[in-house]
């Protein structure tokens, strides 16, 4: 018998022995229920409490951010986008930057003035490490959790989210979400027939505690994230 | 060689006693517990998360064959091979042959607990690889040669100077023992292991049937680097870590970070369903996984015990518990420390050798109430200590048992033993604390309790005995029992 | 109602005054008591050591006396816990596991019957004392007993409760306290430093066995702190 198979037979074999009374699967939850409700209605009511506007979202998101040490900025107009770009840019010294193509973050990203390595159609990874900042759109941002949901389809690749020091999200009212489930019914609308082969929730800049319970940010991912939302 | 059960005393008894060390745990502990409790009460319903994740873990184990199935088609259906090993060996091997056949000279890792369990890395380095771990903790107790203290925060046990000296002698680059500094140090080191390496390899947190995607939990960055990077990604997973929906990950992720960190979402959860796709500018060529059996489906067949298959290995029951807090999570000398590794190292090694870690426990339970996923963590361990009575019973301990049966169900013989014990108490008070002590487990460290003068039935049989003297004498019927 | 009164081994023998303040309490309440004077032991040592095969003539013995018990009292978390928590499962699989469910509904601790069952709080008891409420595993966890005996204890006349920061085992755990005693000793270290910190005269607890470990540590270390059980506090006036 080869591996897969072993392995299957010694599962269906396991199972033959009845579960004991406080591990019986529930009732409801059994595979192919269809009158069962959709599980992520019902995580709504279980995780922190998200209120019903966009002015609560934003508040959440912003407070979510204060915690997390990211830089999140609510702009007025594109125009604001652009003013936060270059005062970024001014005040880290960005000698050149990572983007993609977005339809968003391309124009944003010109007006910089700053030689550009655009990671669209592949490109040289030393390179990248070599950007002060990569700048990227995104797929939803999360109120309740301070997240900003990328993937490697929507977001130039892989790396460019995640290996240039500084990580700029440049992204739309209409994509705040109010909570994780929300945020998974969205993924499951948008890719259902195509599935990126990457999606990451991103929550604050790259951090450890392993160093005596110390908060460090900047482990391996970025050192700081910014979201500016416009 | 020592016997596991020895070396387990051993150890507990330095580390018991090292109250330098008691306090460092203790402090950091603290600290969790504090953001744990403030997380968990931002929660509408804790209480109602930890059923409902129960239930879903329940379901998938219980249709485990049919979501790895489902799990194993979808990933290959997007370009992804998936390997299936039936135990620790086959695993080594298929991951052997994958660096061998990828022309790979240094790996990066991620952190897995499951390839702990098959002892990856000596394999790899003996085969001629380089193995570097990319989590700043395993990346610490790598250079330092030894295993991970807990499987959250693996140099949970270092100080900042500790670490200081270790990279000044390992990596030549330790400017200060600020912990920010030192971070610094492994940042640039590792950033050219990210770009170096051909080969990359993580763990799981969760394997999805419903879109086949492993989903990998962390805060530093170092698992996405070690994705998108290297041409060829690897990943072990264990088979019990399936879950049904992409959708249920929007409960299990939250409550991994408060259970596990104190945290209400962890810095990065990254989803992976496959290589490199058409029109994606990078990700690896080649991206398999392996499912990894080892013992799992002998924990499913386990009826009573079955539901140790849920757990998210979120470390919960590791910090609360009193025994992890005072030997720590090395003595164990397995994988896996703590309640979780007491319920399921025995499985995966052999009851006979392990039963010393279900009795190392005062069954406190403060482990069951602390997983998120409601294993019953403490009755499994008193499970596990009937069975290894029930497999190869102790001939003094049972024929001790016996008479202590013989004793207290006869009134009469309940009585005489607490009479000859006021006697022997005299003659103990001799030996008392010394080695000769046959009490000396209790006296080393603690006063005997004094045996009562009268004890209460005594005490209950005199006063019914008067009450009846007096009724009688008064012409009344007889009272008392 | 019927009151039979379970005593627990080590308190007939090392701490009946425990027992004889229950007895004192109850009938100052008006209620009629038996004692079960035949049964010594829950089996839980044999239990916890894994040797159920000896527990249960034991515990079989205690189901046979209490059959016709009404009210089961146990001044005890841990045997009460035996008693409800575990005889189901020590019979699971045997003829008897329906009778050990039927015990378990009659059984109660004495802090919790107290409260929940008879509806009293004030027993007129005088406590002049700084003191600490320990919570037993087993009546914490097994029993689920939190409330009922802080609920007791606001109401003794110049008693001043204060709170331990740790909820966490005492260490003395049946047999682990001898197989284990350096972790068992190192876990009572921690908690009499949690009643020290907290400022505590006295450590009180529903649970002799936890007292006793405590107590064995305290009079080896030669500490000021004291342990009293629950029901010698309510005893007093």
């Amino acid at each position: 018998m080869n591996p897969r198979d072993t392995i299957l037979a010694r599962i269906r074999e396991a199972l033959r022995a009845p579960a004991a009374r406080h591990n019986a699967p529930a009732p409801s939850a059994a595979a192919g229920d269809e009158t069962a409700a959709p599980p992520s209605r019902s995580f709504t009511g279980l995780l922190p409490r998200v209120g019903p506007g966009f002015e609560d979202w934003v508040a959440a998101f912003a407070a979510a951010s204060r915690e997390l040490r990211t830089e999140f900025v609510l702009c007025e107009s594109e125009a604001q986008v652009r003013t936060e770009l270059i005062r970024l840019r001014d005040a880290e010294g960005w000698q050149r930057v990572a983007a993609h193509a977005g339809p968003r973050v391309k124009p944003a990203v010109e007006a910089l003035g700053l030689p550009v390595w655009w990671t669209d159609g592949g490109y040289d990874k030393h390179a990248l490490e070599q950007c002060d900042a990569g700048l990227t759109e995104c797929d939803a941002l999360v109120a309740q959790t301070g997240t900003v949901v990328v993937t490697s389809t929507s977001a130039g690749g892989r790396a460019l989210n995640v290996l240039p020091p500084h990580h700029v999200v440049l992204a739309g009212r209409e994509q705040l979400v109010p909570d994780l489930p929300a945020a998974f019914a969205l993924l499951a609308e948008r890719y259902a027939t195509a599935w990126p082969s990457m999606i990451s929730f991103i929550t604050g800049p790259s951090r450890t505690g392993d160093i005596e319970r110390i908060l460090v940010l900047g482990a391996h991912g970025p050192k700081k994230l910014t979201v500016l939302l416009a | 060689m020592t016997s596991p059960a020895a070396a387990f005393k051993q150890h507990a008894r330095t580390l018991t006693r090292d109250l330098r060390h008691r306090h460092r745990i203790q402090t950091a502990l603290g600290k969790y517990e504090v953001k744990r409790d403030e997380m968990k009460a931002r929660f509408q319903d804790w209480e109602g998360a930890r059923q409902a994740a129960a239930a879903i873990k329940s379901e998938a184990i219980h249709h485990l064959d049919r979501y790895l199935e489902e799990f194993a088609a979808r990933l290959e259906a997007r370009g992804a091979k998936v390997h299936w090993a039936p135990h620790a060996e086959a695993a080594r091997q298929i991951i052997l042959g994958i660096c061998r056949d990828r022309g790979a000279r240094t790996i990066v890792k991620s952190k897995a607990m499951t390839a702990e369990e098959i002892h990856l890395n000596d394999t790899l380095e003996q085969a001629g690889f380089a193995v570097v771990e990319s989590d700043l903790g395993e990346f610490i107790v790598q250079l330092r040669g030894e295993p991970p203290y807990h499987i959250v925060f693996p140099a949970m046990h270092l100080t900042r100077g500790e670490i200081r000296e270790l990279f000044a002698r390992e990596l030549g680059d330790a400017p200060s023992d600020s912990p920010e500094e030192l971070t610094m140090v492994a940042r640039r080191v590792l950033r050219r292991k990210y770009l170096e390496a051909d080969v990359g390899i993580t763990g799981a947190n969760f394997a999805i049937a419903e879109t086949g995607m492993i989903s990998v939990t962390e805060n530093e960055g170092n698992a996405r680097l070690t994705a998108a990077l290297p041409r060829t990604m690897i990943t072990l997973v264990g088979i019990e870590k399936v879950l049904p929906r992409l959708a249920d990950l929007a409960l299990f992720l939250p409550l991994l970070a408060t259970a596990g960190a104190g945290q209400l979402l962890s810095g990065y959860n990254t989803l992976y369903g496959g290589p490199r796709q058409p029109g994606e500018p990078d990700g690896p060529e080649e991206f398999h996984v392996v499912l990894l059996d080892n013992q799992r489906s002998t924990i499913l067949a386990d009826s009573e015990q079955r539901d140790a298959l849920h757990c998210i290995r979120c470390g919960a029951c590791l910090n609360v518990c009193p025994i992890f807090r005072h030997v720590g999570g090395q003595t164990y000398g397995t994988t896996y420390p703590g309640p979780i590794g007491a319920v399921i190292t025995p499985h995966l090694r052999g009851l006979r050798a392990w039963q010393h870690l279900p009795f190392a426990s005062s069954l406190c339970g403060a482990c069951t109430e602390a997983c998120p996923v409601k294993i019953d963590l403490h009755h499994h361990l008193l499970q596990h200590r009937r069975n290894a009575r029930t497999q190869r019973p102790i001939w003094w301990e049972k024929l001790a048992f016996r008479l202590f049966v013989g004793v207290v169900n006869r009134p009469a013989l309940w009585r005489l033993s607490l009479a000859l014990g006021r006697l022997g108490q005299k003659v103990h008070g001799l030996v008392r604390g010394t080695r000769l002590d046959p009490a000396y487990a209790w006296t080393q460290t603690r006063e005997m309790p004094r045996l009562a003068p009268q004890s209460f039935k005594q005490w209950w049989r005199q006063r019914s005995a008067n009450r009846a003297g007096r009724d009688s004498a008064e012409g009344r019927g007889p009272v008392g029992p | 109602m019927k009151i039979t009164l379970f005593v627990p081994c080590f308190v007939d023998a090392l701490y009946p005054q425990v027992a004889i303040a229950v007895v004192r309490i109850l009938e100052r309440l008006g209620h009629t008591l038996e004692v079960a004077e035949d049964l010594n032991c829950c089996g839980q040592p044999a239990f916890n050591s894994g040797c159920w095969a000896e527990a249960r003539p034991v515990a079989g013995r205690v189901l046979d006396r209490l059959r016709a018990a009404e009210t089961v009292l146990v001044p005890s978390g841990s045997c009460g816990a035996m008693l409800r928590c575990f005889y189901p499962a020590l019979f699971a699989g045997t003829p008897r596991e329906a009778e050990a469910r039927a015990l378990a509904g009659r059984v109660f601790e004495f802090a919790e019957f107290l409260v929940d069952r008879l509806g009293v709080s004030d027993l007129g008891a005088r406590f002049p004392h700084r003191v600490t409420y320990h919570d037993g595993c087993h009546s914490l966890r097994e029993m689920h007993i939190q409330a009922a005996p802080r609920r007791l204890l606001a109401h003794v006349r110049d008693l001043e409760l204060v709170e331990m920061k740790q909820v966490v085992c005492c260490g003395f755990g049946g047999t682990f306290a001898v197989k284990f005693p350096m972790i068992s000793t190192a876990m009572g270290e921690v908690k009499l430093a949690e009643a020290q910190a907290a400022g505590a005269e006295y450590l009180v607890s529903c649970d002799s066995s936890c007292l006793m470990h405590v107590q064995g540590l305290i009079d080896r270390q030669g500490l000021r702190l004291k342990t009293i059980h629950l029901v010698e506090v309510l005893a007093t006036s």
